[in-house]
């Protein structure tokens, strides 16, 4: 056998194997660089909305092949597409509601003329739109709660009553008068933003924030007893026992609201009105 | 060897006139040129043809296109791409079948007039040398970019890739795209010659996958009158594919040039003070035979 070192296909194919290697090596560190900073650029700015109906941040940024289609068919310029340098991951359209809102459109041209779905065509009611979800997130500032009749956030809601509801408090300050608190219902909020850009503070005080960052979520064993007995008619934990409670005869109490109750017949005394006819024997029974 | 290089094409201007030495490069600028229009006549102009980009595109509200290497990224991140994208992936990826995949590189890419233009600036400033890439490497580079799209559930190539950068940043807004493009050229000016588009560009390299079955090709059929001037290979963005078909009659290979590479970009034509190359079909490949050629059947590839 020929000594290895000095076979010349042995050697050659040592090197191209340590060419292959070295080629290999080099790549596969180009995409460790690049895998990392994709991980970095999918965290997307809270103030970044993406257009109605985009799917969610995760699978919308493998859906997303970067356009602009979208962005091309809002009438209103509310989309942009991400530049280089900024926060939001490249080529992707998104918004920033203090700027420019989206105006919800009532065909929705941008998911229309989205080609793979990044933005779901299943979406045809713009009502169900959740962009985010709007937040009054400062109430130090917010005027409503100064006692100040403002409501624009309320007024400019494109989903009006339903989104963003006026609710009144007792005003403790003034102590007389009420405070009218715009409160918003996810149940509605599109997170269209009109509210956030019309907000009358220098900074406004209701943000729309993506639905992850503005929502709680209950504990998943959590049950709310009144809500289960709704829906079921009765009580599931025993049966509804009304408490007895251990009063004077003609009282009784009420666990409606109204408390203590004095019956009618509780205020019939054997004395009359007057005191002269008690003393002279005309009881009040008579 | 720096006289050599200011002499490139000399013969054929000699013979053919500027224009005529330059005429597949003159056609093909105009191509990249006014596709880069089309797309920009949007948002300069405020006239619609084309909206979009390159990833993908809305021609007169009717024709979608879509680049079908970003929708495979797409399709590996597990999403299924809309009716529209698809329909578009396929009408281009049927182009350019037909047309030569890396016809794409050579008449569409934005990024090929950078390139072309280092390339042609190393040349003037006589730079020599550099790192040794494999040409192969732009495979490894593609694979990178599938592995990540599965890997990080993104279409994580965009983010840096270069083509689309350069294009959506002409179109979209730039912010620092122009970063990657001039690292690019910087690459192909000092690190090595035709380093991006020769070497590294995943696009480049998925396109070319296309070339392994296109009919249109540049065909040496003229290869008798070849007078050895190596100027298409000085020309030629990938030198390696016109050996075997300008000197393969020996071997009893057709004058066709099969290699995928071949961006069908007509410099070799342009360049050729003999007129040895054309454009022809892949089925056009009617070797000698094996071994030597009778002399009749010389005479038919000739003529
Ligand atoms: S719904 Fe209308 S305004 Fe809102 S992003 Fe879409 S196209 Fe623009
Ligand atoms: S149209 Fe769809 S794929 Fe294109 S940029 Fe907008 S969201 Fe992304
Ligand atoms: S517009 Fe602003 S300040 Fe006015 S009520 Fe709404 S959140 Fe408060
Ligand atoms: S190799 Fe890449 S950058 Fe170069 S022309 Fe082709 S697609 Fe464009
Ligand atoms: S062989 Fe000719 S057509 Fe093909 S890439 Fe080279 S110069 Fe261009």
């Amino acid at each position: 056998m020929a000594d290895k070192r000095n076979n010349p296909g042995m050697a050659s194919r040592r090197r191209f194997l340590a060419d292959m290697a070295r080629t290999a090596g080099g790549v596969a560190l180009l995409g460790l660089g690049v895998g990392l900073y994709s991980r970095q650029a999918a965290s997307l700015p809270v103030s970044a909305i993406r257009p109605p109906g985009a799917l969610p941040e995760a699978d919308f940024l493998g859906a997303c092949i970067r356009c602009g289609l979208c962005v091309r068919d809002c009438p209103y310029d509310t989309l942009k597409l991400s530049e280089l340098g900024e926060d939001v991951a490249t080529g992707t359209p998104y918004f920033v509601a203090r700027d420019v809102p989206c105006e919800m459109c009532d065909d929705i041209p941008c998911v229309k003329a989205c080609p793979t779905g990044a933005l779901d065509h299943t979406l045809t009611d713009i009502d169900e739109a959740r962009m985010g979800l709007a937040v009054l997130v400062d109430q130090e500032t917010c005027i409503a709660f100064q006692g100040l009749r403002c409501e624009v956030c309320y007024n400019v809601c494109p989903v009006r009553g339903k989104a963003i509801t006026l609710e009144m408090r007792h005003n403790e300050r003034s102590g007389k008068h009420a405070l009218f608190i715009p409160e918003v219902h996810s149940s509605a909020c599109t997170g269209c933003g009109k509210c956030e850009q019309a907000c009358v503070m220098e900074q406004a005080a209701i943000k729309v924030m993506p639905v992850s960052l503005a929502k709680g979520e209950l504990g998943h064993h959590y049950r709310l007893g009144w809500e289960e007995k709704r829906k079921s008619g009765e009580s599931l934990v025993a049966p509804d026992v009304p408490h007895e409670y251990n009063l004077p005869e003609g009282q009784r109490y009420e666990h409606g609201g109204a408390g203590l109750i004095f019956e009618e017949s509780a205020n019939k005394t054997p004395f009359g009105k007057s005191a002269l006819d008690t003393l002279n024997g005309r009881s009040a029974a008579q | 060897m720096t006289v050599r290089t200011v002499s490139i094409g000399a013969d054929a201007i000699a013979s053919k006139g500027w224009i005529g030495a330059h005429k597949w490069l003159l056609v093909r600028r105009t191509s990249q040129l006014s596709i880069l229009a089309l797309f920009l006549l949007g948002p300069w102009l405020g006239i619609w043809i084309v909206k979009g980009n390159l990833n993908a595109s809305l021609a007169l509200d009717v024709l979608p296109l879509t680049d079908p290497y970003v929708l495979l990224q797409t399709l590996l991140t597990w999403h299924v791409p809309g009716l529209t994208a698809s329909i578009g992936a396929l009408i281009v990826l049927a182009f350019y079948l037909l047309a030569g995949g890396r016809v794409y590189c050579a008449w569409v890419c934005p990024v090929n007039m950078v390139t072309d233009a280092a390339h042609w600036l190393r040349e003037r400033l006589g730079i020599k040398g550099g790192s040794r890439l494999p040409r192969n490497t732009r495979y490894w580079v593609l694979a990178m970019t599938l592995v990540l799209a599965v890997v990080t559930g993104s279409v994580a190539w965009e983010l840096v890739n270069p083509v689309s950068m350069l294009h959506r940043g002409l179109i979209f807004g730039m912010g620092f795209a122009w970063s990657i493009v001039l690292a690019v050229f910087m690459l192909d000016l000092f690190v090595s010659r035709r380093a991006w588009c020769g070497h590294l560009c995943p696009v480049g390299a998925f396109y070319s996958l296309l070339g392994h079955v296109t009919p249109l090709r540049v065909s040496a059929v003229s290869r008798d009158a070849c007078n050895d001037c190596m100027d298409c290979y000085a020309v030629c963005p990938e030198p390696q594919v016109i050996p075997p078909a300008l000197k393969g009659e020996d071997k009893g290979i057709g004058p066709v040039i099969l290699a995928a590479n071949c961006t069908n970009c007509g410099r070799c034509i342009d360049v050729c003070a003999k007129d040895v190359f054309v454009f022809a079909s892949r089925f056009q490949n009617k070797s000698g035979g094996l071994g030597r050629k009778s002399p009749s059947q010389k005479m038919e590839v000739m003529s």
